[in-house]
């Protein structure tokens, strides 16, 4: 399995990382041999074996429906990059 | 009386006793920090201020009665757990700045009881790596031979209990992050079973695979931290409601009786020789003990874990990683107009190379065309190792193998070479897949280098490992020897 640079910034933009050139170049030769390497799970016969995605024995956890104190804003707001007032303050979305 | 070497429950005895106040502990503790600190780098902040209010608050509480085990004993919180108004960094540029505006609920309870918080731990940026060289500020160096890396990624907790700087710590482990470390700097460290401990407030990594739990000198000590952290957590919806245990009412060093499994497919190839010797010198000694220990039982589908945990756990920190976006809190790029330029830029900078491989690593895995092909099918074979696990539970009270396959290795020597780290954790990492406990307990040394020794049981089998560690150590000696630093 060999990630191409297109590949590679393929999934970048998915995943919203922006890579220097070099960055690109390395990730595709890492992410290719480590891919490699996983090709091993294709030996594995898992016809009818369900997935697990966790391994607790518990189903469907729901909370009462209780009103409980929440944070105050002020320090909700307090980690902000940047603000304005009562509002994190964000660029642009429409052009 | 030797302030450094003291565990929970002989620093408890004194300051019972009077011997001893938390003030004079933590002070000692903070000295200690100071004069090794400069050579391993354990700590990314030492919260001396903070430790000595503590302190006194604790000494108070003693006079007027307390009684807690952990009442006004230092302890050091891996920086991954939420500490409100202290810094919580995961060891990245993206939240070197972050201060969380509440407490996990670990540290909510270790709180409670009084505890005198020294510092936070460094450790492999958001808990990604096996050597503590992937922390964005520096790497931690084994007290054992300062060349040498400690295990990641609660690195910095195991050297600070290894160092003498704390006297207990706590860590957290995704696929061998509490046991490795544990192993790497001869202290006991261990990994409750997946629900056992509260997540809540610790930054997610890989959520299906994360656990907190106690980094000690001794096993008595693991089961007091694990007494004060285990339990229902109505904000952890995968904290399992199960009643808790005494868990110190099982230190009996009886072994009679108990039946041990060792998984052959542990024995890996490329493992040191010293390592084997050791592990299998152990094993014997359990049976000496009075278990009823059977070589060569397999768990064919081992070979496989590797692959699907290195799937499963970046494709779930992929997921958990889309939060850094540089809006709410966080490292933030500001220098263009762009809101998706911004967005790219801030994780750029704000991550180091071993997060952006596990991202993308992640990405690639769950993108369309690719999700049947590894995720599903690394789900699918996660199904087979635990059922393989649940099997041999039914033979078996205990499995135990090596924690890792090697000695601690050099700083520098895999910290380009990602697959040769990643192989660093393949004794551990089937644990998390499975969602069992593990403790990693010293059991001897090849050439002056910590080796470790795994006990595995069942979901909620605590009882049975600290009870076969237990064992152990008080039938040896390894766990009383220090690094001399």
């Amino acid at each position: 399995m060999k990630l191409s640079r297109e590949e590679v910034l393929h999934i970048a933009q998915l995943a919203r990382l922006g890579l220097t050139e070099t960055e690109v170049d390395r990730l595709s030769e890492q992410l290719s041999d480590i891919l490699e390497n996983f090709e091993v799970l294709q030996q594995v016969d898992t016809s009818d074996v369900p997935p697990t995605a966790q391994s607790i024995p518990l189903q469907n956890v729901t909370k009462g429906d209780e009103a409980a104190a929440s944070l105050p804003q002020s320090q909700i707001l307090a980690n902000a990059p940047r603000r304005d007032g009562e509002f994190f303050r964000v660029k642009a979305v429409l052009e | 009386m030797i302030i450094n070497q003291l565990t929970i429950h002989e620093a408890h005895r004194l300051l019972g006793a009077r011997q001893l106040s938390s003030v004079e502990l933590t002070k000692a503790r903070l000295e200690r920090s100071r004069q090794v600190e400069p050579r391993v780098h354990a700590l990314v902040a030492i919260t001396d201020e903070l430790a000595l209010k503590q302190a006194q608050k604790a000494d108070e509480l003693i006079a007027r009665g307390n009684t807690h085990p952990l009442t006004g004993i230092p302890v050091v919180i891996k920086d991954n757990m939420c500490t409100k108004g202290i810094p919580t960094t995961c060891s990245s540029r993206m939240l070197e700045n972050f201060v969380p505006p509440y407490d996990a609920t670990v540290v909510e309870r270790l709180n409670g009881y009084n505890a005198v918080i020294i510092g936070k731990g460094n450790m492999d940026e958001f808990a990604m790596g096996s050597s503590t060289e992937h922390s964005a500020f520096f790497a931690t160096h084994n007290p054992w031979d300062l060349s040498r890396v400690p295990g990641g990624s609660s690195g910095g907790s195991a050297v600070a209990v290894a160092a003498g700087e704390t006297i207990y710590a706590l860590g957290s482990d995704t696929g061998g992050s509490i046991r490795q470390p544990a192993g790497f700097c001869s202290v006991t460290g261990l990994k409750p079973t997946y629900g056992r401990v509260s997540r809540y407030g610790l930054v997610a990594f890989a959520s299906s695979l994360d656990q907190i739990g106690p980094l000690t000198k001794d096993v008595a000590d693991c089961a007091l931290v694990l007494n004060a952290i285990a339990g229902y957590d109505s904000r952890d919806s995968t904290s399992v409601p199960y009643p808790t245990p005494d868990y110190t009412q099982c230190l009996t060093a009886d072994l009679n009786g108990l039946r041990i499994g060792i998984p052959k497919e542990y024995f890996v190839e490329g493992m040191q020789v010293e390592v084997e010797k050791a592990i299998r010198a152990a094993i014997n000694k359990l049976e000496e003990l009075g278990a009823r220990v059977e070589w060569e039982v397999s768990l064919p589908h081992t070979p496989y874990a590797l692959a699907a945990y290195y799937i499963i756990a970046p494709s779930e920190a992929s997921a958990n990683l889309a939060r850094y976006d540089g809006v709410k809190y966080g490292f933030s790029y500001t220098d263009t107009d762009s809101m998706w330029k911004a967005l790219e830029k801030t994780r750029q900078f704000g991550f180091g190379d071993e997060v952006k491989r596990r991202i993308m690593l992640g990405t690639y895995a769950l993108s369309a065309g690719y999700y049947d092909a590894y995720y599903l099918k690394a789900q699918k074979v996660r199904t087979l190792i635990r059922r393989e696990f649940d099997q041999a539970f039914e033979k078996f009270d205990a499995l135990v193998t090596p924690t890792s396959p090697t000695v601690p290795f050099k700083i520098g020597e895999k910290v380009d070479d990602p697959l040769q780290m990643y192989l660093s954790d393949v004794c551990t990492l089937p644990i998390n897949i499975a969602g069992l406990p593990a403790i990693s307990i010293p059991a001897g040394f090849g050439d002056g280098l910590p080796i470790g020794m795994q006990i595995i049981s069942k979901p909620f089998g605590e009882e049975t490992i600290l009870k076969i560690a237990y064992a152990y150590e008080q039938a040896t000696e390894w766990h009383k020897r220090r690094a001399s630093i």
